[in-house]
């Protein structure tokens, strides 16, 4: 049984996304900026792509910026509020502890132009509270960036409280919506969300297309310049097919959202329940406000990138916040950020489930992940440490 | 491409000689939890040859190949032929190793001179310290993944 279980890092296309783009290579392939009827014919298709994700966000459409895909949204939204502060004297921005490396990095670049950055803390519940933010906002404020939903723990942040509080206060509020949308509710109006990001290969759509919106009245800046698509502010011809399976995979996502949430959930808890049972485990993330499909565990005693590879081999394809996987020294910032130590955030695994899963997939991760487990623990000059008293346990 | 040679693999999934050698002539241990790897290893010596060789590592499967295929290449040998593998022959019995996990076949290397030095110390037989500088692992991980 092969069983992908990594629907964080990337979806399967559904079909209604390939039959959607299908016709925007072949039929369809005017650009939108040519004044001919292809071109026109292409524009009409492109606009109506952002009407309809605007309207599955809850916005109006010239409020839709198409981009390259989450990561180029994040630091478009983040580098147009540091400017537009910048300009009023504002050069303080909060953003929290686990972002993700697209918005974290973004704040490493501002700091060395001369921003502060503040970074929430999350190791108390795995999560962050409004009461925080409001707490950390400054009259120099210029920006709170918090994500939606994180992508290793599953945490999701209390979105319309932090909106409200941003709103009280002036200050923009972005969110990195990549792992929320098409999963959750999301509604950016009534949350109080000035900007939001947002990736369409995590919701079944293609890679390399996302969209950032941006509420009218807050000023975008170019991290892209070139021609005058997108109302000027992000140049590069359209990915035309790309945005047409984007919008046709957010809809299905949408139209179905209530129903893959409960299926997903089930799926979600019994792996949380099965896999609690392994003796020094321990979940990560917000127990109770949590993705859907998101499942990640340290296992005291083992390294992540072995449990990995046996479980690929046995059919399991799952993801690690362990060191290495990402090329660097340190486990997971995420990891780190939630206050597991070293040790313990070596042995982590992340499940992430997505509608295309069933609970035969479930009972064989299951079935799997105690076994290889329990093997790499028996070769482990940890373990026995650990068993032998010369090692204390910290799960 | 997959990430490991098929011996890799091999030695990943089927390690030879793990387990732990109760009152074993030399014990050695290297690496730590902070970096990720931690490997360990057992010797029984007899007339200086090494008649059994254990090994227990939690790391990468790449750390545990390492182990697992530096154990084999030492067995039987005298400690004289032990003292003179390298973390190179050892990669290359594997078919080689990834650049970022070649510190692996490095732990692997260290593991056994350390479990020869604790040998040498318990019999009180003399040796070159030289012969056992040890790495900063912290310093060899960063710079093999260029922290």
């Amino acid at each position: 049984m092969q069983v992908y279980a990594d629907n964080a890092a990337t979806t399967r296309m559904s079909q209604v996304a390939v039959d959607a783009m299908m016709p925007y290579f072949t039929n369809v392939y005017g650009n939108p900026s040519s004044l001919h009827s292809a071109g026109q014919e292409a524009k009409e298709a492109l606009e109506d792509a952002r009407a309809r994700v605007a309207k599955c966000l809850g916005c109006e459409p010239r409020e839709i910026y198409f981009t390259s895909g989450g990561s180029e949204a994040d630091n478009q939204a983040i580098i147009s509020a540091a400017r537009f502060g910048a300009r009023k004297g504002k050069k303080h921005i909060i953003s929290t502890a686990f972002e993700h490396h697209a918005v974290l990095h973004t704040l490493n670049k501002l700091e060395k132009e001369g921003f502060e950055v503040t970074l929430l803390d999350v190791s108390q519940g795995h999560n962050i509270t409004a009461q925080q933010v409001r707490e950390a906002i400054r009259p120099d404020t210029c920006l709170v960036t918090t994500m939606y939903a994180n992508n290793e723990i599953g945490s999701v942040l209390p979105i319309a409280e932090i909106g409200a509080v941003c709103k009280a206060a002036g200050v923009p509020f972005h969110t990195d919506a990549v792992q929320a949308v098409g999963h959750i509710h999301i509604d950016v109006k009534a949350q109080n969300i000035d900007m939001l990001s947002l990736s369409a290969h995590k919701f079944h759509g293609p890679k390399g297309v996302g969209a950032l919106y941006c509420r009218r009245g807050l000023p975008l800046t170019n991290v892209i310049e070139g021609g005058a698509q997108e109302r000027g502010k992000r140049a590069g011809t359209e990915n035309l097919p790309g945005i047409m399976g984007m919008v046709a995979a957010l809809e299905d996502a949408v139209a179905h959202l209530d129903e893959n949430m409960a299926r997903v959930t089930a799926l979600r808890d019994k792996l949380i329940a099965g896999l609690s049972q392994v003796p020094h485990s321990a979940l990560n993330g917000d127990p109770v406000n949590r993705l859907p499909g998101n499942v990640s565990f340290c296992f005291e005693g083992i390294e992540g990138e072995s449990l990995l590879l046996l479980l690929d081999m046995k059919g399991v394809q799952a993801s690690s916040g362990s060191a290495c996987t990402s090329g660097s020294l340190d486990p997971s910032h995420v990891l780190l950020a939630i206050g597991r130590v070293h040790d313990v955030a070596h042995g982590s695994l992340r499940l992430s489930l997505s509608e295309y899963n069933t609970e035969e997939e479930v009972d064989h991760i299951l079935e799997v992940v105690p076994q290889v487990v329990s093997y790499l623990r028996n070769i482990s000059p940890v373990w026995r440490d650990l068993q032998t008293g010369k090692r204390t346990y910290i799960l | 491409m997959a990430l490991y040679s098929e011996k890799v693999m091999d030695h990943f999934t089927n390690p030879r000689n793990v387990g732990v050698i109760e009152n074993a002539s030399g014990v050695g241990e290297v690496g730590n939890a902070k970096c990720g790897d931690i490997m360990k290893i057992y010797l029984q010596i007899e007339n200086e040859i090494i008649v059994d060789v254990k090994f227990e590592t939690f790391g990468y499967g790449s750390a545990i190949a390492s182990s697992s295929m530096a154990t084999e290449m030492i067995k039987g040998k005298s400690i004289h032929e032990a003292m003179a593998l390298t973390n190179k022959a050892v990669a290359e019995a594997l078919d080689g190793l990834p650049a970022h996990k070649l510190h692996c076949s490095v732990l692997a290397e260290e593991a056994i001179k350390n479990a020869l030095k604790d040998y040498f110390d318990k019999n009180n037989i003399p040796y070159d310290h030289e012969q056992f500088k040890e790495t900063d692992h912290d310093d060899l991980h960063a710079q093999v993944h260029g922290e």
